[in-house]
């Protein structure tokens, strides 16, 4: 019953989040409905018993690639987009419906199968969503993708250095503008 | 009463489908970045819903690892983004049409 409820009030949060991330014009607008959004799904998963994914997604999503985001935005200094219509306001009367109309493909399909889906809750004693269990799945049964995905934040780490890595020799470009 | 697994799968082709609309309409490249961090949202939720309704954990592992991958993306994507905003001075998308420089 506390679970309907709040799965509608969180449901609710999130999307009204995320139409508000897709129409602010100001870009700082923008990233905070999404860190509301995150929040709201993170309760979400508390919901569902992922307690150990509710607090990664707070710590990594909301805390660590959110303030990234903003971080970037302050250092570029971006004023407000221009109003949707102005150009191209055809496109994206376009692009709105040809998302509403997948929208409505993808619902109904998912709307018909997964209703289908509905295997009992296996209860076989073990929890989900703990961090026991996931820790032992993660080094045991998906240790090749835990080492892949530390590659893969090896290569990011390589890439941002050398992407913003600027030589004390070199003349830096701002300086050659007009 | 638990809500079913059709109302988190429904919400999560919400997300997406908003998520889709975000990063057709906008015009501002890190507001596009963040339509597809909506995207990626929506599918870490229905990977979570099914993982506690079929009681499998390997779900949960997996956003795990989209988290990690959507951090390294959204860090190489907007040093990028930096990097073109010093030579062209604008991340509007339509702006950014020529690949010289």
């Amino acid at each position: 019953m506390l679970q309907n409820a709040l799965f509608f009030v969180l449901g609710g949060v999130v999307v009204i989040s995320a139409l508000c991330v897709i129409y602010f014009r100001n870009p700082i607008y923008s990233a905070l409905a999404l860190v509301t959004a995150l929040f709201a799904v993170a309760g979400l998963f508390i919901i569902l018993e992922a307690y150990f994914v509710a607090a990664v997604q707070v710590i990594v999503y909301a805390g660590a690639i959110m303030v990234l985001f903003l971080f970037v935005i302050m250092l570029l200094n971006l004023g407000d987009e221009e109003s949707l219509e102005d150009r191209l306001s055809w496109a994206k009367r376009v692009a709105v419906v040809i998302a509403s109309l997948f929208f409505a493909e993808v619902f109904y399909i998912t709307i018909k199968l997964v209703g289908s889906v509905n295997a009992p809750k296996v209860t076989s004693g073990q929890p989900v969503g703990d961090p026991k269990t996931i820790g032992e799945l993660l080094f045991t049964k998906f240790l090749l993708p835990f080492e892949v995905a530390s590659l893969i934040l090896l290569a990011a780490l390589i890439g941002v250095i050398t992407l913003v890595h600027r030589r004390s020799d070199e003349r830096s470009h701002t300086s050659s503008d007009t | 009463m638990h809500p079913s697994l059709t109302h988190y799968i429904g919400l999560s082709v919400i997300l997406f489908c908003i998520g889709i609309v975000g990063v057709l309409v906008r015009r501002n490249a890190i507001v596009i970045f963040m339509s597809i961090e909506l995207m990626l949202n929506a599918a870490n939720l229905a990977f979570v819903a099914f993982s506690t309704h079929l009681g499998d954990t390997s779900g949960q592992i997996f956003v795990f690892f989209v988290m990690a991958v959507a951090a390294a993306e959204v860090a190489i994507g907007l040093a990028i983004l930096v990097n073109v905003f010093n030579i062209r001075r604008s991340i509007h998308v339509d702006e950014i049409d020529s690949m010289k420089g």
